[in-house]
């Protein structure tokens, strides 16, 4: 799985980070930091319900890659 | 309704049907009227902004703010202390210029927040024992929706939990423009600055694990923040993070119990609550006043040029309902996504607690739907009472039983 952020689209929510702190984080002013753009598979279930839950569809995912 | 209507003045804020229905004016405003002529409660003139694209665009430039306490700013109401808006602690609040919004800023809750929500947990747990104890019917806005956001924030702040009343009241009286003399708005403020200013010299003594704590030995350009700045952040954080919450908890119950088929959805898949609570708060029909933004230089807005000198509200509960956006908006989707909603601003000066508030939010809803899945309304839904407030709406109390 291959993640990327979109941080024009990026609201600064935080719900990423909450979900899978692992794989975001956000810089001082909110916006999303990506920390690992190719999770290991135990995270994905979490990056999936980041990507869903995120609410400026910041955060795309590549299941084939 | 066109831009050659524009003689036509709306008075704002408008009637809602019901109290937790759209008022009727946003739907003809989103197509017919997007930049609208209001008069607020002051009698002063401004402008509404009702669809999303607009409000958004707006509320994310970041040359705007919403400090109305500047000259040739329209007040909304007249009352001595103005709204949260024009008073001193509120103006503080939103200059993006001060150095400790940049020291508040918005990771700095959210990191804290996933630290924090075994708390939570553990104190809605706590408020819903006590309500059972007490026995069906109750409150639910009295019994979890308004005590729980502020212990949190005490926690937050590293205050002792038994303190909560006091704030809770302080908090109340600061930011109740209607009900509440400007003695007791006056004494209250005095009162908070005492207790807060002590708290202050004992975390100095003595520093915790709490944001205060955290604070107070952060340093921004070589420099650490003042007592005076401290207390800012303290009395912002409480007044921004209280009412809004509470009201909020008191809504989502309301959105939720009001159509039995919500709820069942719910209890039958508790995995649905991060994104449901997303659509409860697209969905608030019942938001408050809306953003004012007062503007500082000319503006293109939805096609037209809004002079400087403009006060623009942006109604970000109107804004969330337009089907330019979303489809089907006017229907509460427990399971749209992704749901890009305006209920926290937008933009570097979106709100800073909203990590906290979503958390809150989820968390009353999974313990409640685990611990009363047969929870219901005790009154029609139409029956209930909507608190008016100017920023923050909310209801009277949201009666239930299981
Ligand atoms: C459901 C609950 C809440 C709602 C709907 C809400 C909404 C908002 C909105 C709309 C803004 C203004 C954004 C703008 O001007 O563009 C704001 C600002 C703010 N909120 Fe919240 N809020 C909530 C909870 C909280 C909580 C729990 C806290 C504190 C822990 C908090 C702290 C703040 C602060 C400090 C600001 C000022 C930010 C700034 O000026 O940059 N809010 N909030
Ligand atoms: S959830 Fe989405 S919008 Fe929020 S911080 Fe993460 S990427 Fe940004």
């Amino acid at each position: 799985m291959r993640v990327i952020v979109d941080t024009e689209k990026c609201c600064g929510a935080g719900q990423c980070v909450l979900v899978a702190p692992k794989v975001f984080d956000q810089r001082d002013d909110g916006i999303v930091v990506l920390l690992d753009a190719a999770p290991a598979s135990e995270l994905h279930a979490a990056v999936r319900e980041a990507a869903c839950v995120c609410p400026g569809a910041a955060i795309r995912l590549d299941e084939q890659a | 309704m066109s831009t050659e209507s524009s003689e036509q003045v709306l008075d704002y804020p408008f009637r809602a049907p019901g109290p937790l229905e759209p008022a009727e004016e946003w739907a003809k405003l989103r197509a017919g009227c997007p930049v609208a002529h209001i008069r607020l409660p002051s009698g002063d003139r401004a402008v509404l902004l009702t669809r999303y694209a607009d409000v958004r665009q707006l509320l994310a430039d970041p040359r705007f703010s919403h400090q109305l306490a500047q000259e040739g700013a329209a007040r909304i109401a007249t009352n001595e202390s103005g709204t949260v808006f024009e008073n001193e602690a509120a103006a503080s609040l939103v200059d993006g210029h001060q150095r400790w919004r940049r020291l508040l800023n918005k990771s700095l809750i959210a990191k804290r927040v996933s630290a924090m929500q075994p708390r939570i947990e553990a104190m809605t747990e706590q408020l819903i024992d006590d309500m059972t104890r007490q026995g069906s019917p109750a409150d639910l806005l009295g019994a979890v929706g308004f005590p729980l956001p502020v212990w949190v924030i005490c926690e937050l702040l590293g205050m002792p939990g038994v303190d909560r009343d006091k704030l809770a009241y302080w908090s109340n009286t600061m930011l109740s423009v209607s009900h509440y003399t400007q003695a007791e708005i006056d004494a209250a403020q005095a009162e908070f600055a005492r207790y807060f200013m002590a708290h202050i010299a004992a975390k100095r003594a003595e520093p915790g694990d709490d944001l205060l704590s955290e604070l107070i030995l952060a340093v921004d350009e070589g420099q650490h923040l003042t007592e005076r700045e401290l207390m800012m952040i303290g009395q912002g954080v409480l007044v921004a993070g209280h009412e809004t919450t509470s009201n909020m908890i008191g809504k989502m119950m309301a959105m939720l119990l009001a159509d039995r088929a919500r709820w069942e959805q719910l209890v039958a898949d508790p995995s649905l609550v991060r994104v449901a609570v997303e659509e409860v708060l697209r969905f608030d029909a019942n938001a408050g006043f809306g953003l004012p933004r007062f503007l500082s230089e000319d503006v293109e807005v939805g096609g037209q040029t809004l002079p400087r000198g403009t006060t623009v509200i942006c109604s970000m509960a109107a804004a969330n309902r337009d089907d330019q956006a979303y489809e089907r908006a006017d229907a509460m989707d427990l399971r749209r996504s992704p749901n890009p909603h305006l209920t926290f601003g937008a933009g570097p000066h979106s709100c800073v607690g909203q990590a906290l508030a979503r958390t809150e939010l989820q968390t009353v809803l999974s313990v409640l739907l685990r611990r009363l899945p047969t929870l219901e309304l005790a009154v029609p839904a139409g029956s209930l009472a909507r608190r008016e407030g100017l920023l923050v709406g909310g209801l009277e109390g949201v009666p239930v039983r299981w």
